[in-house]
């Protein structure tokens, strides 16, 4: 009986981890709004380089079930290309500041 | 209360002629003016650089020091692109599966036309560049298009660029509004920050020409492309105009567009226009 519980135990902490990372649910959620905000910027013409291995990364880790990291680089290449969104906004006038005159 | 009205008034009366006097300077920066903008840039160029003669802008970063010169002047007693540009005349004059070749398609059989190229075209309401000519001019000869950035495209417009060596950069903007919007375009794609760097082509190439980024010297923005296409060092081999770009946009940690998309024939038709005047020298030799 108590090897059973024993067993029971180990089974109940090891499957923690998995339960904690949440998680393919959570970086499909991540990886669409990252993918979303990185279309956006595709629009504007302003893709940025580390927006898109950031995306791989997430898509990588996802591959190999670190769902943590693969959360954490999705969430990473949102950040990013909600920069290069604001980049590109605000470029659209500023540009002109640049201009010999 | 009749005081305070007429301050109000006063006040108003002193802000839209505030406005007035702001607005057509407001209007002036937008409105694209070629000519006007061709001599600016050319004067904070001479002014920057007044110990350079202006033909010698075409030169980039090897015209930027007397050490660079000096090596230049060195590079081209043999120069690496020499391989590139005897290729390019063995396929110029190398007949396609139908027996036509590339002379068919250029007015002047393409000898010594690079210095009016990309142009604009009214019947298409774009800009044609050289690379995009010749690869039109393969496709409608049933034969597949070459890469925009090296090799086969690199040999065939440094030869090209090698039979108006000395013509000088002759650019037209015809009267059509789209020709003009092209320019636009092509000015503020030059001026526009991009890529997680945060540069602009000008950050560059007009703010900081002669200075070092890394190991490499920066040139100036003024006849950048004249000496194009070029054998560089840190390519090991030859880029033309589309792979420069690409290049630079990757530099700034930009996703780089596709090579002539509609950005960089603007962009290569607001460069060429501003070093009208300026000799043609490639193909060129680049570290």
């Amino acid at each position: 009986m108590r090897a059973l519980r024993l067993i029971f135990g180990f089974l109940v902490a090891a499957s923690v981890p998995a339960f904690a990372a949440g998680s393919e649910a959570d970086f499909k959620a991540a990886y669409a709004s990252a993918e979303a905000a990185e279309k956006e910027a595709g629009n504007l013409r302003n893709q940025w380089l580390t927006t898109e291995t950031a995306l791989a990364d997430a898509k990588k880790a996802a591959a190999a079930g670190n769902f943590d990291q693969a959360v954490a680089s999705a969430k990473e290449a949102e950040a990013l290309a909600k920069a290069s969104i604001f980049q590109a906004t605000s470029e659209k006038e500023r540009w002109k500041d640049m201009e010999i005159r | 209360m009749k005081a305070r009205f007429a301050i109000l008034v006063a006040s108003a009366a002193l802000a839209l002629a505030a406005l007035a006097a702001v607005a057509p300077r407001a209007i002036a920066a937008d409105t694209p003016d070629p000519v006007a903008d061709a001599k600016t840039f050319r004067d904070y160029f001479t002014n920057k650089f007044p110990k350079l003669k202006l033909e010698d802008f075409v030169n980039g970063p090897y015209s930027m020091n007397e050490d660079m010169h000096k090596q230049w002047l060195e590079k081209e007693e043999f120069p690496p692109y020499e391989f590139a540009l005897d290729a390019g005349k063995e396929m110029f004059e190398k007949p396609f599966k139908n027996g036509k070749t590339y002379a068919d398609c250029f007015p002047e059989g393409g000898i010594g036309i690079r210095q009016n190229y990309p142009y604009f075209d009214e019947k298409e309401g774009k800009v044609v560049t050289l690379e995009l000519a010749l690869n039109r001019c393969r496709e409608a000869n049933g034969e597949a298009p070459y890469s925009y950035v090296k090799d086969e495209m690199a040999s065939l417009t440094a030869y090209m660029a090698s039979t108006s060596r000395g013509k000088a950069m002759n650019i037209k903007i015809p009267n059509d509004p789209r020709a003009l919007e092209a320019y636009q375009d092509g000015k503020r794609y030059f001026y526009t920050r991009r890529g997680q760097l945060n540069f602009s082509c000008a950050g560059c190439h007009v703010q900081s020409p002669g200075e070092r980024l890394r190991a490499e010297i920066l040139a100036p923005a003024l006849g950048i492309l004249n000496a194009m296409p070029i054998y560089r060092s840190e390519w090991s081999g030859m880029g033309t105009i589309s792979r420069r770009f690409v290049t630079c946009n990757s530099q700034t940690r930009a996703v780089p567009l596709a090579p002539q998309s509609d950005e960089y024939r603007d962009l290569e038709y607001y460069l060429s226009y501003l070093s009208n005047g300026l000799p043609i020298s490639g193909p060129g030799a680049r570290p």
